[in-house]
């Protein structure tokens, strides 16, 4: 205890430092180094072992100190939870939570959260998480230089996954890459399920919707909703949504609903404009403010006074 | 000009045009009733084609929706799509729903005729409104022209009704949503609620009756009955001429604008094909009901956000904002907070409507006919009346779009179902309140303008080195709109010359009639020529002095009740 | 409809009564021009036109009818010659595509004929406003009278005043206007009990004949039956039906049914859990299960908040509590949802029974 209280107070002292961010980004970059190094196909059995245990070790070392810097502050030292002085949860416990939950609180920006209120929103992750890097720069060094700051986020979320999984094993992993891939999921069937289990929050078309208490349901309309948050969700439950484990919903099951979801929102609306996909709220709003107000413009036009020029006659 | 008005002696009409018509008069005897008619003089104004977006909209409600019906099948019968719409392919779906997206996905130009029926539908209830609160706000609803108004009102039900219906057919998640609130509705209605719901729907809900049912009701009877009654309608506006608005050359006995034909025809025309171009760009460019982005209708699924077409958003929100209320006794059940949200609003906005015409006519005694409309703020209480109930309508509206309003401006819901709770009773109040200090004050500014005249912006310097502004007087054309404001006739005396209590004063009823009479003309300001103050600008009529010299102001009869 | 519709200009009374229906006005000129300089005319042009204005606007006029030609030949080019092609429509691309230049196209003829005709209108028309007279609708009081005199007339001819004639009358025309009620009854079957009992009743029934405790459930959409392992993530919830409903029912009452016994499976915390009382066993472990139709109107409430435990209804926000009961905490709704008991056979997880009481909106005969 005594070890950490010591070490709260100089990690604290030592991060208001100005080049404290530079030295967390090359220790992250040294981790890297270390980490390629291990990966390295010339080095040889021993070497190989060695260079592996070293990594891990770093990326522990990272993944707490990137924990203690934007985690610890709410969800304590050991991530434990902290409550307040009436028993009740300010921030859960970390402690079992699982890879996929850290990775989806984090890589939807929803964590750290930057002040609470009734719902942690989406928005883009802090830059030592944000993997969602531009990559079309011009020049090959710009973009060489993307890839790496990329290469390093991933790294960073990979190491604090890695730390709070340490404090606790167990949850659900990160699903892999072929369990999300839309492509592979039947549309048909994840419609049937999106309609009977996600859409009366989400809205048909994933437009999201409201919940009680300034609560919402977030759109899953938008880009930056990946396939893998939108399992990982389903899978951990994040904040108001219940979980759907992977009992209740099969993996395959799951891939439909995203199937599902990617597919509606990467369709092609019948007409140029999608009045947002919300239904007849805003086809009211459009049948009176234009349909209406296009004719009262007409009707203005037909009976006005007539022109100047003709007057005279 | 003339010469072509002077009778067709003086013209030699061509043959063709002599010929055919000499063939229709010598069936018909009808030369008399074109002669009557081809020059009847329509008045001018942009407010008066209002109504004719509905007409259009009807007809091309009647033409889109003929098309559809080639393709569209009516029945739920369940199979299993194969159209060329990927996503849903292989899905269980009614053989209504599979049709609506076969007109949308494999006829070509199906969705577009299905777009622009949906959107002629939506324009055709809110051109009813906005024809009807034109028709209220100017006091075109006035004697002779009440059944008109009760025509309209009938309309704008069945409008409402067929809406419901048409939204319906198609069978998918969203208006089958829709469908269950009816079902839920019908059957909450004490005693034979339950017996409604299943003859209706031919058993138990959903059924595999009531598609069919439904398109029979919105093909043929509503249709029908809306036909006859804009017939009607139409017949009785062409015969009693329509209302003018209050401008020069614009009196009780004497209407003034332009011949039927043909320039009101060239008009009207044009505006036909106007709307029906706003509705094809609508149909072309604006997404409307994306049935396939709902799903088929499935039981135990729903959507956030499930909203209904916005007419009939005003249930919607009243049945949102209702408290649970709910009678249990002797065995029986009965939902207050089902019934009082379905009858309650509808009920006062269509009855009050209705009732309206002829309880203004009892409150101010006002038997005359009237063809000249009213300025809005020339009559403060009826304005006021209307505008409460816009905000008590609009309240009711917004409210059934709570969760929308909650989730775009991150407000929490129920904060939004207690502020509607709160704003449906007290914004109609705000509304007739504001709504009547601002024709008052207007009233006052007309009568200070025709006292005064209008400010010119010239300053004048006084030898004394005074300043005032030169006010010019109004011209003649704004003199008349101005004037056409009739000062109210004073409260009919509570007793008669001989001291016998008039009859329409006695028992509570007649306190009750001179109260509202007395609320009615109170605070009337004259607007009348010749009626200066010695400083005017604008502090010079207030409200107090309204009363006393009412016997010498024009139009001073008394009307006995 | 009347067409007594004379105009005159004249202020001069017009003539009651010594004029024959049928005959023609006395007045010759019968529209009278407004010679009035002051009064701005409304739209339309004035008696003569400048030619050279005339033709400049009959020129934009013939464009925008040129216009209108051209765009309604393009709608029909573009769906004999491109709308087609390659065997015709396929999905929304197509669609997308064609209803953009079709409605594009269709909408452009006629606005630029609408456009057109308005400026003919307000250019080109040579009409002058007129005036013409409002008349009276009544008729005069000798009329009135007389008609009324025919009324009574025509009554006492008929022999209405015979009291036994009037009144057998209107006995054997009342019957006839409600028989055609009757022809009404077999629009649907009387409710009976039939809303006071769900599928779930049924299949209960089925599987204890068959030896068993209850029916599995299985999860609407993929038929799998539940095991209480499967279930066990606090926080859970998914929409579940009585396992063979699809197979049992009839095909076409299987919507019918789902209306009634689709259910929701929630598991709440199972020390946050508080059973009514009577139904302590009902639940497994904080598993519970409630009817998913809303006692409002009937909408699928099934809005889950695992922090709160609240069930929100979407249409019109009836709001329960799943830890207490579904008790109503907010909305419309006056009733909590029905509970539906559970227990445990085999590992899965079944319904014991149905629903104690009618799900969905509150009717008459509910009591």
């Amino acid at each position: 205890m005594t070890r950490t209280g010591i070490s709260v107070k100089r990690f604290t002292a030592w991060r208001r430092r100005p080049w404290a961010g530079y030295a967390v980004v090359l220790a992250a970059l040294a981790a890297i180094g270390v980490i390629y190094a291990g990966f390295s196909p010339q080095t040889d059995r021993a070497e190989a072992a060695n260079a592996n245990q070293a990594a891990a070790q770093a990326s522990l070392e990272n993944g707490k100190e990137l924990f203690n810097k934007n985690c610890a502050s709410c969800h304590g030292m050991n991530g434990e939870g902290v409550k307040d002085k009436d028993g009740r949860a300010i921030a859960p416990s970390l402690l079992g939570v699982g890879a996929a939950s850290v990775d989806f609180q984090v890589s939807t920006g929803r964590m750290p959260a930057m002040n609470p209120g009734a719902q942690m929103p989406r928005k883009p992750p802090i830059a030592a998480f944000d993997t969602r890097i531009e990559k079309n720069y011009e020049t090959p060094e710009e973009r060489e230089e993307a890839h790496e700051r990329q290469a390093e986020a991933q790294q960073n979320l990979d190491d604090l996954i890695t730390y709070i999984t340490s404090l606790d094993p167990g949850g659900p992993p990160i699903p892999p890459a072929s369990a999300v891939d839309p492509s592979k999921g039947k549309v048909a069937l994840g419609g049937k399920l999106f309609r009977t289990n996600c859409a009366q929050c989400h809205n048909f078309t994933g437009q999201g919707g409201a919940l009680t208490g300034g609560k919402y349901a977030p759109p899953l309309s938008r880009d930056d909703v990946t396939p893998t948050q939108i399992y990982e969700a389903m899978l951990t439950g994040p904040q108001a949504m219940p979980v759907f484990n992977d009992s209740t919903l099969t993996p395959e099951e799951k891939q439909a609903i995203i199937a599902y979801v990617v597919q509606t929102r990467e369709e092609p609306n019948a007409s140029a404009a999608g009045l947002g996909r919300i239904g007849p709220v805003s086809e009211g709003l459009v049948a009176w403010l234009v349909g209406l107000g296009m004719l009262v413009l007409a009707a203005m036009w037909i009976t006005a006074k007539k022109p100047k020029k003709l007057k005279k006659s | 000009m003339t010469e072509t008005t002077a009778g067709a002696t003086a013209v030699k009409t061509p043959k063709a045009v002599d010929g055919s018509l000499n063939w229709l008069d010598d069936r018909f005897g009808s030369t008399g009733f074109f002669k009557r008619n081809v020059k009847k003089v329509f008045p001018d104004h942009w407010s008066f084609m209002l109504g004719e977006i509905a007409l259009y909209s009807f007809i091309i409600l009647l033409l889109t929706g003929t098309y559809l019906t080639l393709w569209f099948k009516p029945s739920m019968i369940e199979v299993v799509y194969d159209g060329s719409y990927q996503p849903l392919k292989g899905v269980q779906m009614s053989e209504a729903y599979a049709s609506t997206l076969d007109i949308s996905f494999d006829v070509r130009g199906g969705l577009l005729m299905r777009q622009i029926h949906h959107w002629a539908a939506l324009l055709f209830v809110a051109s009813i409104m906005a024809h009807m609160l034109r028709v209220f706000f100017t006091g075109a609803y006035r004697k002779p022209r009440e059944i008109n108004w009760l025509i309209g009102i009938g309309m704008f039900t069945l409008a409402m009704v067929e809406g419901l219906f048409g939204y319906s057919l198609p069978d998918d998640l969203l208006s089958g949503t829709g469908l269950r609130i009816t079902q839920g509705v019908a059957e909450s209605i004490p005693v034979v609620g339950t017996y409604i719901y299943m003859f209706l729907f031919g058993g138990e809900f959903p059924g595999t009756d009531i598609v069919s049912r439904m398109y029979m009701l919105h093909i043929l009877l509503i249709p029908g009955l809306i036909l006859g009654l804009v017939t009607a309608h139409m017949m009785i506006m062409w015969h009693q001429k329509h209302t003018a608005m209050p401008v020069k050359h614009q009196t009780e006995t004497q209407v003034y604008g332009y011949p039927f034909y043909p320039v009101f025809m060239a008009k009207t025309g044009a505006y036909f094909l106007f709307t029906f171009g706003v509705l094809a760009l609508l149909g072309a460019f604006a997404q409307i009901n994306p049935v396939w982005l709902f799903g088929p209708y499935d039981p135990g699924a729903i959507s956030s956000g499930s909203q209904p077409d916005f007419y009939m958003g005003i249930l919607e929100g009243s049945l949102r904002i209702m408290p649970p209320w709910e009678i249990s006794a002797w065995g029986h059940t009965v939902t207050l907070s089902v019934l009082i949200p379905a009858l309650l609003p509808l009920g006062l906005v269509f009855g009050g409507a209705a009732a309206w015409p002829f309880l203004e006519q009892w409150i101010t005694g006002d038997k005359r006919l009237h063809h000249v409309n009213d300025r809005p703020r020339n009559a403060p209480v009826r304005t006021g009346a209307g505008m409460a109930m816009v905000a008590f309508y609009g309240i009711l509206w917004l409210a059934g779009a709570n969760d929308v309003i909650a989730e775009r401006f991150h407000v929490s819901l129920f904060a939004t179902t207690w502020f509607f709770r709160f704003a449906v009773f007290l914004g109609p109040l705000l509304a007739y309140i504001i709504t009547k200090r601002v024709c008052l004050s207007l009233q006052r500014r007309d009568a200070d303008t025709v006292a005064h005249g209008v400010e010119s912006g010239i300053i004048l310097m006084s030898p004394e080195g005074g300043f005032s502004e030169k006010h010019e007087p109004a011209t003649p054309e704004e003199k008349v709109v101005l004037l056409s404001k009739e000062t109210a006739r004073g409260e009919a005396p509570a007793v008669d010359a001989n001291g016998i209590p008039a009859p329409s004063s006695k028992g509570p009823i007649g306190h009750l009639r001179s109260r509202l009479q007395r609320a009615w003309t109170f605070d009337d300001i004259p607007v009348e020529e010749g009626h200066g103050h010695g400083d005017g600008h604008g502090n010079g009529h207030g409200d107090g002095n309204g009363h006393g010299d009412v016997s010498e102001r024009k139009n001073p009869q008394q009307i006995g009740h | 409809m009347s067409d007594e519709n004379e105009t005159t200009g004249s202020p001069e009374p017009r003539e009651h009564g010594d004029r024959i229906i049928g005959t023609p006005s006395p007045a010759t000129q019968r529209n009278l021009i407004v010679e009035d300089d002051e009064a701005p005319a409304p739209a339309g042009a004035g008696a003569e036109l400048d030619e050279g204005e005339a033709k400049r606007a009959e020129r934009v006029v013939a464009a925008l009818f040129v216009l209108a030609f051209f765009a309604s030949l393009g709608f029909m080019v573009y769906f004999v010659g491109w709308s087609g092609r390659h065997g015709g429509m396929h999905g929304l691309e197509r669609t997308r595509e064609s209803n953009m230049w079709l409605g594009g196209l269709m909408a452009l003829a006629f606005l630029a004929m609408g456009v057109g005709v308005t400026i003919w209108v307000r250019r080109l028309m040579t009409s002058k406003p007129i005036i013409q007279e409002r008349h009276e609708f009544s008729a005069t009081p000798d009329d009135r009278s007389a008609f009324a005199t025919d009324v009574l007339e025509g009554a006492q001819d008929s022999g209405l005043k015979r009291p036994l004639l009037r009144r057998t009358l209107l006995l054997a025309a009342a019957p006839l206007g409600l028989a055609p009620l009757f022809l009404l009854r077999d629009l649907g079957p009387l409710p009976e009990k039939k809303l006071r009992s769900t599928y779930w009743g049924e299949a209960v029934r089925k599987a204890q004949a068959q030896g068993r405790r209850g029916v599995r459930l299985v999860v609407d959409g993929t038929d799998r039956a539940l095991r209480v392992s499967d279930f066990a993530a606090p926080g859970s919830m998914i929409t579940v039906l009585p396992e063979g409903m699809e197979k049992d029912v009839p095909h076409e009452d299987v919507l019918t049914q789902m209306a009634k016994s689709v259910t929701i499976l929630i598991n709440v915390p199972a020390d946050q859990f508080k059973p009514a009382p009577g139904r302590e066993n009902w639940h497994i472990g904080g598993i519970v299960a409630y009817s998913k139709i809303c006692t409002h109107v009937g909408c699928p409430a099934a809005l889950y908040e695992q922090t709160t435990h609240h069930i929100l209804c979407p249409c019109h926000q009836s709001t329960f509590d799943a830890t207490d009961a579904a008790k109503v905490v907010f909305g419309p709704a006056a009733r909590p949802l029905p509970q539906l008991p559970l227990a445990e056979e085999d590992g899965y997880i079944i319904a014991t029974a149905d629903f104690p009481e009618p799900i969905g909106p509150s009717f008459w005969e509910r009591g």
